[in-house]
């Protein structure tokens, strides 16, 4: 049995990582500026824009309002345009991706705000551009706040890329769906949530580490 | 070096505006420290904000070293940031770099190369005493220890100017002790303009040249330390002064009623003050001997000394006849010494009470 239940379940977890990783990555890389343009522009901060803050805000919240599953269907036409095909585990990482982003973009903000205002005005008495402040004062100041949330940001994309299996995408949440209750094989269902469990505590404990060793304060 | 000219400043408040400095008229010389001393909300941090334009006046010039601060572009504005150094009450040191990289932060924002940054921080290490800390982090240090990283930092692109922002104002009485001397210190070897912002009387005692006293947005009050301590004129100023320099009258007459008038039983308390190389003339010696009648009773009496200029305070009781007492007054108003006559007063009996 449990040789049987191997190679499914490995190819799941592989389909799970692939999913979060590459959607943590192209997320982060929009996701973090996101976070830094919503901080820097709001009132009293050193890009101080409130019609862009406000604007970007709102699309913010309007894209996290939508329930994940839903998000999923309605974007299916723009996933096609993107990967060429609207089902499949690559097509899985476009609504992910498009959750995640706003997600981050509110949680690097949230890190940001906790950098002192004081540190801000130091660094702009001796000179610094407004981009040496994000660069050199902001993010290092607030990277072990950012860290940690990315983490949480990390794990509720494991939770997001189990419902990708109604798209085709894949994955342990697809697995434990289709075996573990189609099919009424608990043990591929009970197999499935060990691997998840142990998955989450892992990438809890590696975020945990990190920001533990980046925090000096 | 430093001029403020007409310095307005308003604030746009939910309560309505907020008029924060009331037209300041300012001049600061070369290699002077100036203190400004204010209450919370008085203006004085807005003020010191405005020599660097962290805070933009809403009207007025600010001029530093014959530039006009306030028609600089952004761009002109940080390259004449970089000789103003400023230090901060809560530091502001970078937490997620060492005490080396705090110091070596300024230069780095420069594009400085690596070995010119250790030319550099090395010896500003050394002047603030920190040479054995440069690897540590912020947390690691003692607030004074955070000061002097904060000192160096300001220091490090060679500044005319540094801005003390209650620098010490956060700080244990003997390490502020410290952190002052070490600001004289530097003041006198870089020849550097120093501006500090205090609620302290003693921070402007201990180390200021001049001072401005703000209050409600204006300068209440100003000239060298020495004059504003041995004769403050306006009633925040001595307000002050009053926390390092008691005006209370001696135990025995404290509280009792003071009169113009003669009253029975009463001393005639009045105020002495010398200065300079009078203070330790034997006035009140001459005194007795010159105005027979009157008896002197010491009742309180400190000497002190400001930039090292002496500077003596006594409070005495003259009793006698009403001529011999006169007598003294205009002995005494000849002398070298300021006289402010406080009253009659009646001394309780401490057996009674």
């Amino acid at each position: 049995m449990f040789a049987e239940v191997l190679p499914l379940l490995s190819k799941a977890l592989g389909e799970t990582v692939y999913m979060v990783v590459v959607s943590m990555v192209i997320a982060s890389a929009i996701g973090v500026p996101l976070g830094v343009l919503l901080h820097t522009t709001a009132k009293g901060q050193i890009l101080e824009n409130i019609f862009i803050n406000q604007t970007v805000g709102s699309f913010v919240n309007a894209i996290r309002s939508i329930p994940f599953i839903i998000l999923m269907v309605a974007i299916i036409p723009l996933t096609r345009f993107l990967v060429g095909s609207a089902i499949g585990t690559t097509a899985a990482i476009v609504p992910l991706v498009i959750a995640s982003i706003p997600f981050i973009g509110r949680q690097v903000e949230t890190s940001l705000k906790e950098v002192p205002a004081g540190l801000v005005e130091a660094a702009q008495s001796m000179g610094a551009t407004p981009f040496q402040i994000i660069s050199r004062v902001l993010l290092p100041e607030a990277m072990p706040g950012i860290v940690s949330q990315l983490t949480t940001v990390i794990i509720a994309l494991v939770g997001e890329s189990a419902m990708a299996g109604a798209i085709g995408g894949g994955g342990l949440g697809d697995l434990a769906i289709r075996y573990g209750y189609q099919r009424f094989r608990p043990e591929v269902m009970l197999a499935t949530v060990v691997v998840l469990i142990v998955l989450v505590q892992l990438v809890q404990f590696i975020g945990n580490t990190i920001a533990k060793r980046l925090d000096k304060r | 070096m430093i001029k403020l000219i007409g310095i307005e400043k308003v604030y746009d408040s939910p309560s309505g505006k907020v008029h924060a400095l009331k037209g300041i008229e300012l001049e600061i010389a070369r290699g002077e420290i100036y203190g400004i001393i204010g209450l919370s909300g008085a203006g004085k941090s807005t003020l010191v904000r405005c020599i660097n334009m962290l805070e933009r006046p809403t009207a007025g010039k600010v001029i530093v070293d014959g530039q006009d601060m306030t028609t600089l572009t952004e761009s002109e504005l940080r390259q004449a940031r970089k000789s103003i150094g400023m230090i901060f009450q809560h530091f502001n040191l970078l937490s997620s770099a060492t005490v080396y990289d705090n110091i070596a932060f300024p230069l780095k924002l420069s594009g400085t190369g690596a070995a010119d940054i250790e030319k550099k921080v090395r010896p500003l290490l050394e002047l603030v005493g920190l040479s054995d800390k440069a690897n540590q982090y912020p947390s690691q240090l003692s607030g004074g220890q955070k000061q002097r990283v904060g000192i160096a930092r300001a220091l490090a692109n060679d500044p005319k100017i540094l801005l003390c922002d209650e620098a010490t104002s956060a700080l244990d009485p003997q390490t502020t002790k410290s952190i002052l001397a070490l600001i004289k210190d530097i003041n006198k070897k870089l020849s550097l303009t120093v501006v500090v912002i205090t609620h302290e009387m003693q921070v402007i005692k201990d180390i200021c040249d001049k001072v401005a006293v703000i209050s409600n947005g204006v300068i209440a009050e100003r000239g060298s330390v020495l004059d504003v301590f041995t004769n403050p004129k306006h009633d925040i100023t001595k307000e002050f002064i009053s926390v390092l320099l008691s005006n209370d009258l001696p135990a025995a007459f404290r509280g009792n009623e003071i009169s113009q008038d003669r009253t029975p039983d009463s001393y005639l308390l009045l105020r002495l003050i010398f200065l300079g190389d009078r203070a330790d003339d034997p006035v009140l010696a001459k005194m007795i001997r010159a105005c027979k009648g009157v008896e002197c009773t010491m009742l309180f009496g400190n000497l002190d000394e400001i930039h090292g200029v002496p500077f003596g305070r006594f409070i005495v009781g003259l009793s006698g006849e009403d001529a011999a007492i006169n007598n003294a007054l205009n002995f005494l108003g000849g002398e070298e010494v300021r006289v402010e006559v406080i009253g009659y007063v009646r001394r309780s009996s401490t057996a009674t009470e």
